[in-house]
């Protein structure tokens, strides 16, 4: 049952072959089973996932009319509150926190019914790229233990892939969804900026940041994305406009007579073999579903890895100073006498992470006068030539696509030590964030170098991620035919004992 | 290539309100270098007459009707307090003593 698809178990409590609770309970078996090694988990709160179980079969018996995902349970990533469970961010900072309120995406998954199995591991508040700058240790990826499964969302990842759980939620601010489902061998969606509310949602960069979707097949993917997405009067950023027909689209998958553009320069040097062998073939699978591949180009691109890294930096370094010792989170340093301001530097100090102090200082540097226009402002404008780029790629094909990832799961410790060798995994991803628009993950492959999962990265115009969904639909379709089942039903068993 | 001194890391600690060991100034100002370098390749190009993007919407003011609405009791607004008093924010002192 646990490797069934949310759809399947979905279907399965509807007709009444199982229920919330028996699902709640073996997901939780799982996690008492393979956790240990995977470590996906921060916080598992079975009690509290049974009773929300119970609830939800309770209102199944009574006939209470309820949505697809009622009783499905899910992996929730740590930087999302939610009332009365620790939340971390992946911090030290946040240790012991337990958020007074829910973030919109938790209160809509309780209104879906969705069972919270618990909070995830996660670099510290989303920076970085392999889950390792985690306060807490790393997780590990079930494909390779040896290895990371990407970050920052690497736990949520992790936990859909060895299956703890059948649904997840991340966060990707530049890529931080959809480079570790690439890493896994599973789905993940970064919707359009404003689709998910950010209400509740840690900041690291408040113009980049977005809540998305996991799962081990498009179609649940889709279905997840459409219990999260919304207007929210809560998020001045907030689309206020219909979701669109995300579910719909994943059951459709029909790409005859759609343009798909291949963006020049996000291949070549710097990207596996195996990587860029996937590619190829998951491009002409999509021609001989009857696509039109087109050449498109984006020359600002070559520039949106240095315009993250000061972007991303300068908006965390002023989101983060929240973190004051004052009002909730770690207070140290409190001697007698010691001012407010000191017992902050003393705080921060032994509250943060190497990484985030690193982005804090950078972010500060580069918004200090004197340097502002020529980092920040320099950045600004790259914003601006990549948003152009896109809009005249979109004219010329519906959905653009790249690998997600130049390389396959990285050994665990391999890129610790080098910042710019970390930044580099995100090269891909990261154009999709500096527009504000939508991107897909979706398995297409082992590579033959490392049989490690490679993944195909879908790209669409703001508000068009029913397109994600439809040309996903498509190649999964086409190549879960080829393999004979999901890429998935390849990776290692773990050694569960169910 | 870029540099920046340990000095320079420390005043931008001071700035942000870390109060970072000796060994980590110095380890910071040794990376800086190479992160500097790789993001100023913003400065590659030639960008006059480009307008900047600091968000990907146009952003406006949104007003909601002047009702009021359920929001978190003191308690728990202080329920993750480091500490607290009579119903506020307990903090270590904040004005000198001389002022």
């Amino acid at each position: 049952m646990i490797k069934n698809t949310a759809a399947q178990m979905s279907s399965a409590l509807e007709k009444g072959e199982t229920t919330s609770v028996e699902l709640t309970k073996i997901h939780l078996d799982r996690i008492a089973d393979v956790d240990q090694k995977v470590k996906a988990f921060l916080h598992v709160d079975g009690e509290s996932a049974l009773k929300q179980a119970a609830a939800v079969d309770a209102d199944r018996a009574s006939g209470k009319k309820l949505g697809p995902l009622a009783g499905i349970p899910l992996a929730l990533k740590d930087v999302l509150a939610q009332e009365g469970v620790p939340t971390t961010a992946g911090s030290k900072i946040l240790q012991g926190w337990k958020p007074p309120y829910d973030s919109t995406v938790v209160a809509k998954l309780k209104a879906a019914g969705v069972v919270i199995l618990g909070k995830t591991n996660m670099d510290e508040f989303a920076m970085g790229s392999s889950t390792e700058n985690s306060g807490y240790g790393p997780t590990f990826n079930p494909w390779d233990l040896t290895r990371t499964p990407g970050g920052s969302s690497g736990g949520s990842a992790a936990a859909v892939s060895a299956f703890e759980a059948p649904l997840a939620i991340g966060s990707d601010t530049g890529g931080s969804i959809r480079q570790p489902a690439a890493l896994t061998g599973i789905v993940g969606v970064r919707p359009t900026y404003g689709a998910v509310s950010r209400y509740g949602l840690i900041a690291y960069s408040s113009s980049l940041d977005q809540a998305g979707p996991f799962g081990r097949t498009v179609l649940d993917t889709a279905m997840l994305h459409a219990v999260i997405a919304g207007h929210d009067p809560k998020d001045a950023t907030s689309i206020n406009a219909p979701v669109p027909a995300v579910v719909a689209a994943a059951k459709s998958g029909d790409v005859k007579g759609l343009k798909i553009g291949v963006i020049k320069q996000l291949q070549g040097d710097g990207y596996q073999t195996g990587v860029q062998a996937r590619f190829s073939e998951s491009l002409d699978i999509l021609a001989s579903l009857g696509a039109q591949i087109v050449q498109v180009d984006c020359p600002s691109f070559e520039y949106a890895l240095a315009a993250y890294y000061l972007i991303a930096p300068s908006e965390c370094s002023s989101n983060l100073a929240r973190f004051d010792a004052m009002r909730y989170g770690l207070r140290t340093g409190e001697v007698d006498g010691a001012s407010a301001e000191t017992v902050m530097n003393a705080t921060r100090e032994a509250g943060f992470g190497r990484e985030v102090k690193r982005r804090i200082i950078l972010g500060t540097y580069a918004l200090s006068s004197g340097y502002y226009d020529a980092y920040y402002g320099s950045a600004q404008k790259i914003r601006t030539l990549i948003i152009e780029d896109y809009k005249k790629a979109f004219t010329q094909a519906d959905v653009l696509v790249s690998p997600t990832s130049p390389i396959t799961a990285f050994k665990i410790g391999e890129k610790s030590e080098d910042p710019i060798a970390m930044y580099l995994a995100d090269v891909a991803t990261i154009p999709v964030n500096l527009a504000g628009i939508c991107g897909m993950s979706l398995p297409a492959g082992l590579a033959d170098e490392d049989n490690l999962p490679v993944g195909f990265q879908i790209m669409a115009p703001a508000m068009q991620d029913q397109r994600l969904y439809q040309v996903g639909a498509a190649l999964e379709a086409a190549l879960v035919s080829k393999w004979g089942g999901h890429l998935i039903s390849k990776a290692p068993a773990l050694g569960g004992a169910r | 290539m870029s540099s920046l001194s340990r000095d320079e890391v420390a005043k931008l600690a001071a700035l942000a309100r870390i109060e970072m060991s000796e060994a980590e100034l110095v380890s910071l100002s040794s990376q800086f270098g190479s992160i500097l370098d790789a993001v100023a390749r913003v400065q590659e190009l030639n960008l006059d007459g480009v307008k900047a993007t600091s968000h990907p919407q146009p952003l406006e003011n949104i007003f909601r009707e002047d009702v009021v609405l359920p929001s978190l009791t003191p308690d728990q607004a202080l329920s993750g307090a480091p500490a607290q008093e009579d119903q506020r924010f307990r903090v270590p002192q904040i004005l000198g003593e001389a002022e």
